[in-house]
């Protein structure tokens, strides 16, 4: 995503080349050209505020820094050897692989789904429009307390309502991956759905009526306008889950804190065990910098995905 | 919001009748669980775990989440746990209002040098997995005394509202057409003036959406305070999952009740602001 050129007029001068105007004196050009920066100075002395921990938590990973070992010393790439070789690492990254790319593509697909079907003009639809987003405004972590409570084997309502006895326990070694994601798809599925919704409504009548007339089918009017007009929008909601299931951790740590053994035990997740829990701030970091390097390049490839579907939507468009 | 059918819809057609079953089986899904943490709220304490549709609802529990005996259960007072949410929270906003409001209005209006780069690092912020930055906080916290104290929280909480509120009102001031404050530059205002007089409140209601939408995000976060706050600065969200216990004894209804009672100020704040939703849950992207 370049930053377009700038179009417009200058946003200084207004049109008044000259002093001939009334009003106060004109303010010299290199004054003018200061005011983007003073305006965003505040926002760039936070910005360094915050990348000096960022920083220092990259550094982190180069040190033998831990509870201790309050004196660390610089390591070199040890860390990323110890972390790199131990299959715990590994584990970790495949469950958050599993975790992100299952429930981005369920939350697309049902999303797009739940987003079509309200798009229609029905009482139903227009209904429950208004209460689509509750479970997406409620705390991620309290939607995890709620999901705790309500998979609780004796008495959780799921296993009664399902029929499950009073056995079936949801987040066992085998079945925790799925309830958590289940999760998250009760939690983000509004997300997509809301923002797909809106791109539908913004679609123009004209090639759907034109289509129409021509005895389309309403499977062929999807596939070759709606869809590649929908793309930009479907790729923002992807991107958005995308990034965000790589670093879960609020709900799924309330619920099973990354267990039974290592069933749910995601990056954030062991990043935060080995940083807070064990108190070995290097391993932690060093956890915390390839998640940010997986995070960085996944970024840099949908981005640049999302800036070619929005050229082609517009292409498509006009 | 127009909704006309689309051409070829028919009212009542077998199709639609099983479009509307689809959307009924997951609002089922969506909503039952609320329904029910609702209902479980409502439960006495014997009556908790040995019923499930069938009980004699009581307010009893949402009283004790709020007084000593809840502070007693968890070693969390919760009322001050709500007091702590709203203060770091409104802290927060505010904070990021004063500081982003003037710099989504230089990234709008101006291609400056590096401006690109100033947004994208505001944009990171976002997608950068929070420990990279919490756990040297946690050491730097540790040291400077900010640990568990609202001003921590405060200025940790910027990674989540200044990216929104930045490049959400970016959005807004980019939709501002520019003649708007050249035609006030002519009639001789300054350019302070121009912005605080004409564009500023052109763009009030993206600045207050934004600022509730920042409010939210803020309220919801859980794994700063989980790391960065001990037992006095605690809010709503980590107040909330003491209350499940630790290997000892839970309270289900009263975590129910507890959860009930945080949840609700991000609620009533997301349904007044429905319209402005989807530009802010997308930071400007999808304008709706």
């Amino acid at each position: 995503m370049t930053a377009p050129a700038r179009v417009r007029p200058d946003p200084d001068t207004g049109g008044r080349r000259s002093a001939s105007g009334a009003g106060p004196a004109p303010v010299p050009a290199w004054r003018r050209g200061l005011r983007p920066y003073v305006l965003s100075l505040p926002a760039v002395l936070i910005i360094v505020g915050i990348l000096y921990p960022f920083l220092l938590g990259a550094y982190y990973a180069f040190l033998n820094y831990a509870a201790v070992v309050p004196n660390p010393v610089f390591v070199g790439l040890r860390n990323f050897a110890t972390v790199l070789s131990d299959p715990a690492f590994w584990s970790s990254v495949r469950t958050t692989l599993v975790y992100a790319v299952s429930a981005t593509a369920l939350e697309t697909v049902l999303g797009v789904g739940i987003a079509l079907l309200l798009s229609r003009s029905s009482l139903v639809g227009r209904i429950f429009e208004r209460v689509l987003i509750l479970p997406l405004m409620i705390a991620p972590v309290i939607a995890g307390v709620l999901w705790k409570l309500m998979f609780n084997p004796q008495f959780g309502v799921l296993n009664h309502v399902l029929g499950l006895g009073r056995t079936f326990d949801w987040l066992s070694e085998s079945h925790a991956l799925m309830s958590v994601v289940l999760v998250d798809l009760w939690i983000f599925t509004p997300f997509v759905a809301v923002l797909v919704l809106a791109g539908i409504r913004s679609l123009p009548r004209e090639p759907f009526e034109a289509s129409a007339v021509d005895g389309a089918s309403w499977f062929y009017m999807f596939r070759r306008l709606m869809l590649p007009m929908m793309w930009p929008y479907i790729l923002v909601a992807v991107i958005f889950r995308f990034m965000d299931s790589l670093k879960i951790f609020d709900h799924v740590y309330v619920l099973t804190a990354g267990g039974p053994g290592d069933a749910t035990r995601t990056l954030q997740i062991s990043a935060y065990q080995n940083s807070i829990i064990n108190f070995n701030y290097s391993v932690g970091s060093t956890y915390m910098f390839l998640l940010w390097a997986i995070v960085f390049v996944t970024a840099r490839y949908l981005v640049s995905v999302l800036g070619k579907a929005q050229r082609r939507a517009a292409g498509s468009e006009g | 919001m127009t909704r006309e059918r689309q051409p070829g819809q028919r009212r009542f057609s077998p199709a639609s009748i099983g479009a509307d079953v689809v959307l009924l089986a997951w609002f089922l899904f969506s909503l039952f669980p609320l329904i029910w943490l609702v209902l479980l709220s409502l439960k006495s304490e014997s009556e908790q775990i040995s019923t499930f549709f069938e009980f004699t609802p009581t307010l009893s529990n949402f009283a004790t989440v709020l007084s000593d005996e809840g502070a007693r259960l968890t070693s969390v007072n919760f009322t001050e746990a709500l007091l702590t949410s709203v203060l770091n929270c409104v802290g927060a906003v505010l904070v990021s209002l004063v500081i982003g409001v003037p710099a989504a209005y230089a990234a709008g209006r101006w291609q400056y040098k590096g401006s690109g780069d100033v947004m994208f690092t505001i944009l990171s912020f976002r997608f950068a997995p929070e420990l990279m930055v919490i756990v040297p906080l946690f050491v730097i916290y540790n040291q400077l005394g900010l640990f568990d104290t609202n001003v921590g929280m405060i200025w940790v909480l910027q990674l989540v509202t200044m990216p929104l509120i930045v490049w959400i009102l970016r959005s807004y001031f980019q939709d501002l057409p520019p003649e708007l404050e050249q035609a006030a530059l002519l009639d001789g205002y300054t350019r302070k003036r121009a912005f605080l007089m004409v564009a500023l409140p052109l763009v009030r209601p993206g600045i207050a959406a934004s600022a509730l939408l920042a409010f939210i995000f803020a309220w919801n976060n859980y794994v700063f305070p989980l790391i960065l706050t001990g037992s006095s600065h605690t809010p709503v969200t980590v107040a909330v999952t003491r209350f499940l216990g630790g290997g000892g004894q839970a309270f289900y209804s009263l975590t129910a009740a507890a959860a009930i009672i945080a949840a609700l100020p991000p609620l009533l704040v997301a349904l007044s602001i429905q319209r402005y939703l989807v530009r802010g849950l997308s930071f400007g992207a999808v304008k709706a």
